[in-house]
This record gives C-alpha cells, sequence and structure tokens, in this order.
C-alpha cells in the first residue's frame, strides 16, 4: 500500500529520526489503554511544529493513507488504534503552551500539552480550568478535545467541550481551518468547534486550541458520608440536586471497590458500608457552608450511617485518597479491567446501581462501581482476565446489556470514553440508521478518501 | 541462536506478570527518559507491550527489542506510578537474562562482567593500576567538584566530566575490621560497595565513623565482591550469580544483626534483586539469599529506623551553607526510604536544607546505562542540574554514590560551584571530630 517514496517523502519533512518504521517501534503505537486487538501501524511520524504537521496530512492524503493522530494512548474505546494500518501521527512534540491570557481568561495551547501540566500553569495564574479526565496526568489537551474528555468535576463545570472556545486544525487535504475565536461572543460562520470536538479524529487534525479559563474557586469543602444501602447513597444524589445544590464532585463507590480500595492502601474505610458518597462543595465561603450544611442535612435524612467532613487541607486529600485509589485497587485484583462508562439522567442513578448488580450476578462477573454519580456517569468495572475465552465472552454480553439497561433508562453508551473502536457497532442502538448514515455523509464529503482514523465512531463510511 | 519458538516460549514464563499491565500509560508522567524522548519504546509500556509480542512470535528478529529493553534506567520511577502493581524491574531483569542467554553477549561485556567485575581481586588490582595511570590521561576540570576530563580524545572518556579514582581505594586504608558491639548492643556487617571503595572512600570512612560514635560494632570483612547490579542488568547470570555466592561467603549471617551500606543501588541489589533472580535455584541458595537479604538495609534507614536514631534539628547558623537533597531511586522508589536521611541532614547546624521541585527524578546515571548511552544519560542529567541550580544550593548531597557520579559530571560541564556530598558525610560532620 505504501510506496519505498511515501516513506522518503515523510523523511524529507519531519527527518529520518522522527518516522519509525522498525518493527520494534511500530510495534508499541498498535494498543491504547482500551481491551481491543492491537493493529500495528506501518509507520510512525512524530512532525516537530504544526506546519510540518501540515504537510505530513496532505502526503497522506495525496497517498490516500489512512492516519491515526495518537497524544498518549490512553483512551479507553481504541480510538488510537490504527484500525487500516496506517501511519500513527504523535502530537507530543507539539507541546507548548503559546498563551494564558490572564485578562481576557483564555489560553492559546498545542495539542500535545499535557492536561496536568497545563491545569497547573492555569492554576499558578490564580485561574482554573476544570476538566480532570482521570488520565491527567498523562492525557494531552488534543486528546482531550478529540475525545471530550471529561472527568470528575462535570456536575457543575462541565467538560472539555464547555471550555474550547475555538480550534485550528487541518482538513483532510492540510489545509487550514479556524474556527471560533478568542472572544466570549463569536457567531461567525457554522460551529465547527463544536462538530470537531468529540470526534475523535475522523474529521480533522487539531493543531491549535483556544480554551476557556474561569476564576478559582475561593473556597472549598469536601466530606464523606457513608451508607448501609445503596439506596440511601444513590437517593441523597438524586435529593441534592433536587435541592438545586450543585456540588462541584458528587462520587460514589459500591461496596466491593471499598473493600479493594481498604485492602490496598489501608486508608480506614468502612468495609462494611454498601456505598460510600464523596461530596465537594466549592465557591464562595458563605455559599459553600450554606451549602455544605443542607448536604450534610440531606445526608443524615437519607439514613447516612456516619458523616465526616474534612476540617484540614491534609483531611480533604484523605477523602479524595479512596477515590483516587478506587480503579488502580480494582485493577491490581484481576489481569483485565474493563472500564466502561454508560450513563444516565442523574436521578436514575438508584435503578443503574442496581442494573450493575443484577449483571454482575446474571453473568457471574466481578464487578466494581464507583464514578461521577452527580453526573450519572458511573464506571461499572469489570474486572477479568481476557485468557479465560468462556469468561470473555460472558464479559462481552454483560457489557452489551449494560448498554441496553442505561439506554432503557434515556441514558447514553458512553459518558466519557469515547465510541472507538470498542462502541461503534453499538451506535445504531442509541440514535437510529439515518443518524449514522448523516454521520457518513458529513465524513464522506470532508474526507472523500477516508484517510482521518477511518472506522472509528460511526464504523465504516 | 536457537528458533524464536524456545525464545517466545522462555518469554511466556513471564506472562503472568506481564499481563497485569492494562496499558494505562500512566508511566508516560514519570519515566525520565520518555519525558527526554517521547518515544512509547522508551516507556514502560511500551516495552511491556514489545516482551508480550516476543512471546507471541511476532517480530522476526529479537535484536529490536532487545535493544529497546536496554535503553532503560531501571530507575524503578515507572513501578513506583503503576497503578495496577506490575513488576516492571523484576520482568525487565529476567527479560534481558532471557534475551542475553538466547542471543549471547557482546565480548566486551563478556570481558568486563566475567574476566574482571567477577573476579573481585584481579578487579581491585587492576582499578588500584588504573588510580595511579589516571592522571597521564586526564586534567583537573572543576575545582570546587574536584572533577577531571580527559587531556586528549578518547573513546573511554569522551565529554566526561569524571570524578577520578580515589589515590587509595577503602579495601587499601582498611582491609578489614571486626570490632563488637557498643553501647547500642548491635554489631552491623559493612557492605561497602565498588564505587564508594574505589572513587568515595570518604563515604566509607564517615559510614564507620557514624556507627562507632552509636555505638554501634562493625563486621567489614576483606575481599568484598560488587553487589552484582551491573552484571544483573546486562542479563549475564552467570557472573550475577557468581558474585552474589562469593559475598554470601565473606558475609556470614550470623556474624552480625544486620548488613548496611552506604550505597542505596547496592541496598536495593541485595534487597529486592538477589531474591528475585535466585527465587528458582533451589530451596538451599534461596534460603541463604533471603536470609541476608532480610538483614540488608540502608544506612540512613538504619539509623532512624532500627537504631531509634533521632538528632535534636540544629538551628542553621546565619551562615550555613544551603544544601539541597536528591533522592536516589534505589532509596525512594525502591525501599521507600527519604524521610531519614533527611532528618539526619537537619542535624547539622552548619548547613540549612532547601528542597528542590522533583527531588526525585532520576539523575539519570543508570549504572552502566550511561556507558551505553551517555547522550541520553546526560540529556536526563542535564534536567537534573537545572533542578539543582534553581535552588541555589551550593552542596548536593545524595544517598548513592551512582548519582554522586552523575551529579559530578553534570554540575562540573555546566560550570557549577557546587560541591556533591553523601549525606552520611554532612551527618558524620554534626557528630563532631
Amino acid at each position: 500500500m505504501m510506496s519505498a517514496r511515501f516513506f522518503k517523502a515523510l523523511e524529507e519533512v519531519v527527518g529520518k529520526e522522527n518516522v519509525y518504521t522498525d518493527e520494534a517501534d511500530r510495534a508499541v503505537y498498535a494498543y491504547d489503554a482500551a481491551v481491543v486487538e492491537p493493529v500495528v501501524p506501518a509507520a510512525v511520524v512524530r512532525p516537530q511544529d504544526a506546519e510540518k504537521l501540515g504537510r505530513i496530512v496532505r502526503l497522506c492524503n495525496d497517498e490516500a493513507v489512512p492516519i491515526t493522530v495518537r497524544g498518549a494512548g490512553t483512551n479507553l474505546s481504541g480510538g488510537t488504534v490504527p484500525k487500516s494500518h496506517g501511519v500513527v501521527i504523535l502530537t507530543n512534540a507539539l507541546n507548548r503552551i503559546l498563551e494564558l491570557n490572564t485578562e481576557d481568561l483564555y489560553a492559546v495551547v498545542e495539542p500535545g500539552v499535557i492536561t496536568a501540566k497545563f491545569a497547573a500553569a492555569v492554576e499558578s495564574k490564580g485561574l482554573f480550568y476544570p476538566p480532570d479526565p482521570g488520565s491527567q496526568a498523562v492525557s494531552t489537551l488534543g486528546g482531550n478535545v478529540a475525545e471530550n474528555a471529561g472527568g470528575l468535576r462535570g456536575l457543575k463545570y462541565g467538560v472539555t467541550r464547555d471550555y474550547v472556545m475555538g480550534l485550528e486544525f487541518f482538513d483532510a487535504n492540510g489545509d487550514v481551518v479556524k474556527t471560533g475565536a478568542r472572544t466570549v461572543k463569536c457567531v461567525t460562520g457554522y460551529n465547527l468547534a463544536s462538530l470537531l470536538v468529540g470526534s475523535e479524529g475522523t474529521l480533522g487534525v487539531i493543531y491549535k486550541i483556544i480554551l476557556k479559563l474561569i476564576p478559582q474557586p475561593q473556597h472549598r469543602k469536601s466530606m464523606m458520608a457513608v451508607f448501609d444501602a445503596v439506596s440511601g447513597a444513590s437517593q441523597t444524589v438524586a435529593a441534592v440536586i433536587a435541592e438545586k445544590i450543585v456540588p462541584a464532585t458528587l462520587e460514589f463507590l459500591d461496596n466491593f471497590t471499598i473493600r479493594a480500595v481498604e485492602s490496598f492502601s489501608r486508608a480506614g474505610l468502612p468495609t462494611d458500608a454498601a456505598a460510600l458518597l464523596l461530596i465537594e462543595v466549592d465557591g464562595h465561603p458563605a455559599q459553600v457552608e450554606e451549602d455544605a450544611a443542607k448536604v450534610e442535612g440531606i445526608c443524615r435524612k437519607m439514613g447516612a450511617r456516619s458523616l465526616r467532613v474534612a476540617q484540614t487541607a491534609q483531611e480533604r486529600d484523605k477523602v479524595w485518597e479512596a477515590r483516587r485509589a478506587a480503579l488502580s485497587a480494582l485493577a491490581k485484583l484481576k489481569p483485565t479491567v474493563v472500564l466502561e462508562d454508560a450513563t444516565v439522567p442523574r436521578s436514575r442513578i438508584p435503578d443503574m446501581v442496581q442494573a450493575v448488580q443484577d449483571i454482575a450476578a446474571k453473568y457471574g462477573l466481578t464487578i466494581g462501581t464507583f464514578g461521577h454519580a452527580g453526573d450519572g456517569n458511573l464506571h461499572p468495572t469489570i474486572l477479568t482476565d481476557r485468557r479465560n475465552a468462556e469468561e470473555w465472552h460472558r464479559v462481552e454480553r454483560a457489557v452489551e446489556e449494560i448498554f441496553d439497561r442505561a439506554l432503557a433508562m434515556g441514558g447514553t453508551l458512553s459518558g466519557e470514553h469515547g465510541i472507538g473502536l470498542a462502541k461503534a457497532p453499538f451506535m445504531e442502538k442509541e440514535t437510529t440508521r439515518a443518524s449514522l448514515e448523516y454521520a457518513r455523509r458529513i465524513k464522506r464529503a470532508l474526507d472523500p478518501k477516508n484517510i482521518l482514523n477511518p472506522g472509528k465512531v460511526i464504523g465504516e463510511a | 541462536m536457537a528458533g524464536m519458538k524456545d525464545l517466545a516460549r522462555l518469554v511466556r514464563e513471564l506472562e503472568d506478570q506481564l499481563v497485569v499491565c492494562m496499558r494505562c500509560g500512566m508511566c508516560q508522567a514519570v519515566c525520565p527518559l520518555y519525558a527526554e524522548t517521547g518515544r512509547e519504546a522508551d516507556v514502560a509500556r511500551g516495552k511491556l507491550a514489545l516482551l508480550e509480542g516476543l512471546s507471541k512470535e511476532m517480530f522476526r528478529d529479537p535484536k529490536g527489542v532487545s535493544q529497546r529493553l536496554n535503553r532503560c534506567l531501571l530507575c524503578g520511577s515507572c513501578a513506583a506510578n503503576c497503578p495496577s502493581g506490575v513488576k516492571v524491574l523484576d520482568i525487565f531483569l529476567k527479560a534481558r537474562a532471557i534475551l542475553a542467554g538466547y542471543m549471547g553477549l557482546s565480548p566486551l561485556k563478556k570481558l568486563i562482567l566475567r574476566g574482571m567485575l567477577a573476579n573481585p581481586a584481579f578487579f581491585d588490582t587492576f582499578m588500584e593500576w588504573g588510580a595511579r595511570f589516571q592522571d597521564l590521561f586526564t586534567k583537573p576540570a572543576n575545582e570546587v567538584l574536584g572533577t577531571s576530563c580527559a587531556r586528549f580524545a578518547t573513546p573511554l572518556l569522551g565529554e566526561r566530566h569524571i570524578k577520578p579514582l580515589a589515590p587509595r581505594p577503602f579495601h587499601a586504608e582498611l582491609p578489614a575490621l571486626d570490632s563488637p558491639a557498643g553501647s547500642s548492643g548491635l554489631k552491623v556487617a559493612f557492605f561497602v560497595g565498588c564505587l564508594i571503595d574505589k572513587i568515595f572512600p570518604s563515604v566509607a570512612h564517615a559510614t564507620l565513623k557514624v556507627l562507632q560514635k552509636h555505638g554501634v560494632g562493625v563486621y567489614l570483612p576483606d575481599n568484598q565482591a560488587c553487589c552484582g547490579i551491573p552484571a544483573a542488568s546486562s542479563g549475564d547470570m552467570t557472573a550475577f550469580k557468581k558474585l552474589v555466592r562469593h559475598n554470601l561467603e565473606r558475609f556470614p549471617v550470623h556474624r552480625f544483626d544486620g548488613l548496611v551500606t552506604s550505597c542505596a543501588t547496592c541496598t536495593s541489589t541485595i534487597r529486592k534483586v538477589w531474591p528475585v533472580l535466585f527465587a528458582e535455584d533451589g530451596a538451599d541458595i534461596l534460603d541463604r539469599v533471603r536470609a541476608l537479604s532480610e538483614k540488608t538495609m540502608d544506612i540512613h534507614e538504619f539509623l532512624v529506623g532500627r537504631l531509634g536514631v533521632h538528632p535534636e534539628a540544629a538551628t542553621p547558623r546565619s551562615d550555613a551553607v544551603p544544601v539541597t537533597y536528591h533522592d536516589p531511586c534505589h532509596l525512594k522508589k525502591s525501599l521507600g526510604v527519604f524521610a531519614e536521611p533527611r532528618e539526619l541532614l537537619r542535624a547539622n547546624g552548619n548547613i540549612r536544607l532547601v528542597e528542590m521541585a522533583q527531588s526525585d527524578w532520576c539523575c539519570g546515571l543508570g549504572g552502566s546505562f550511561s556507558l551505553e548511552h551517555y547522550d541520553l544519560s546526560s540529556q536526563v542529567g542535564r534536567r537534573k542540574r537545572d533542578m539543582v541550580a534553581a535552588t541555589g544550593a551550593r552542596i548536593l548531597a545524595t544517598g548513592c554514590p551512582a548519582c554522586m557520579i552523575q551529579f559530578h559530571d553534570r554540575l562540573s560541564q555546566a560550570g557549577d560551584a557546587v560541591q556533591v556530598r553523601h549525606a552520611i558525610e554532612l551527618y558524620a560532620e554534626a557528630l563532631g571530630p
């Protein structure tokens, strides 16, 4: 498919040292963090600047070579697996924060900037960039935009989409497209930024992002509520929202997860509790105190066995330590971890927690559930061993049933992990055949040679 | 060369450990090599995927995998930060042994590891000759650091600024010692380690002084051998096991209450690597390895943790010298020792501790890694040097002679007037003459 002339052309753009063609160098770009079959790319290219990135896209389009753009390769749906054995393009050399504007509250970044480093740089200026996906220590902002990444603060602060003010990207021809602006208001033309956010690299290759920043909340207060019944915890979530309180974070851990965290970190969690809620309210100090008191009241009314309010920064860290340790504590139990993110309207959280428990029993699987209860985005985490074919088959059926139950509750397949390869076959379940066809027509029009991350989101275009 | 099928079968023995990696990629946040190169093959996730590929006969030539596996500092940052608890270092050392066994060692490595290192007496003599003649080839580079560089272009030294071999190694000054337990009621064996013996004998003297001051008896046998890490990291199990067996003979466990070293790498090797690489060698030898391994402690850890030394923090004098402390990977990430050296440093009123950003970021030496990948090692080291420079410290203290070698090179090349000292030397000073 790819000629020697093509590889040479790639090398002429970025230099020989930035084109990887050895089998061992290519093999390590065959996977991401999703449990899907790895696919080895034909070559890997690491452009050093945006101009070179554009030339690489153009070259690939000229030769009809499929491209998959990769940041840190942490996505959980196979979006960075180069399904068509094409070229993987790395963005991690494009890692500059180009502008951090504290007067107009925005930043301009390249796609390879690490999320946590960016958030820290913003914080050092007294501002706040809220999206905090679990992989933020390594994930890139380009990847966050392409996947529309979420995190713990979705409930109050929204997700990546809510912070993208504008984008500059290359279309399939390698030509520059600009959309959005540095201004709060902008109605110049189609809102292409919204189309690109969450498109998983299928509609363009982003090289510049304008992100909205907000002032840092002055005050925050965290608490941990312990429940003897899952229903008490999930009804608390619904009641807090109904009371018109919007916590910054409202996280849930089920008994299995609590026990896994405790045996791993000995943090002193109540292992006999059915569920934990970790809650943080932030904002103006007076408002925070008032909200915290109300939340406390609701927790007690809903049957919380105990409630711990963090008084110091250390105690606050202690509250969140349990949540941060959840995934790794579960991951240590079995070799394969399937992290799902089917999401439901938040009032249906009690039903969804019950549904997951039923499904675990029905298929004889170990499932720990934790996640962002406040925004309806739970993470049922299936612990298994992929080498066990029979069990793996049960896992696949369980996953499908989790989708079905979430959809039946008016939910969605994926809150924040993306569709990628893993969930592409289920798209029609949630939407309609015509919706998919509509999306495919957009894709065909914008990318006639189907080179931009083919096979993702909408399946075969 | 045996067939790829045989190699795949050997690597499959690591399968239960390999499958633990869920490819989350969190190792990218802490890998000192990845921070420089951005290459997935340089980070643990990539290397684990390559080993899995090898076990599935995915590659035509194992050489590519072997080369990439060797491009690793073995600093353990990834393992310490791994959400799934992948035993990365165990896997990499075993895999290096498998690949070296399959592909053979280079003649040069064979000569160095088996011909010299594995024969402690000959190695000592050879290095003593080196110390005598090194001035012919080197000239002073930085007065404060006491470093040298090559007089003329030589492939041996390249661009390096080295801390020269001591005129007399420690073992020539004090071949052996067997002093009874003092006021502490404890007696420890002292494992000197090659770098302290041959380059930093003052660290050994400081260690003995501290032990004596605290009433600890010392068992110091002569003819000690290397801990074996250069051999283990090259996958040379023959030389490695010969060295361990030699040391087991030199250190009979019933003679002392604990074994201390002032070298983070030696401690970590004896404690963590020995039992892993002897796991399948039969109960007799494994029991002996374990008995010594379990008794082994870092000097700071011994003083604070075992002896219960909690020196009163001195009020730094007004003209106290600013000191910054670098956490050796083999102390903090491997053994969880980081508070102890700082507690001892605070006992010295002549110095003032100033923490650097990311004090546990790897210095980039990685032992033989810096011989094979000097450019990359220097790149990591320069980043570390900048962290030190940002503190304005006049002394860099650490707990590992290998890190000390890297700091001598990096600080000297940057023209910094910063001394490099072992933390135990600064503590020994606080104890008076």
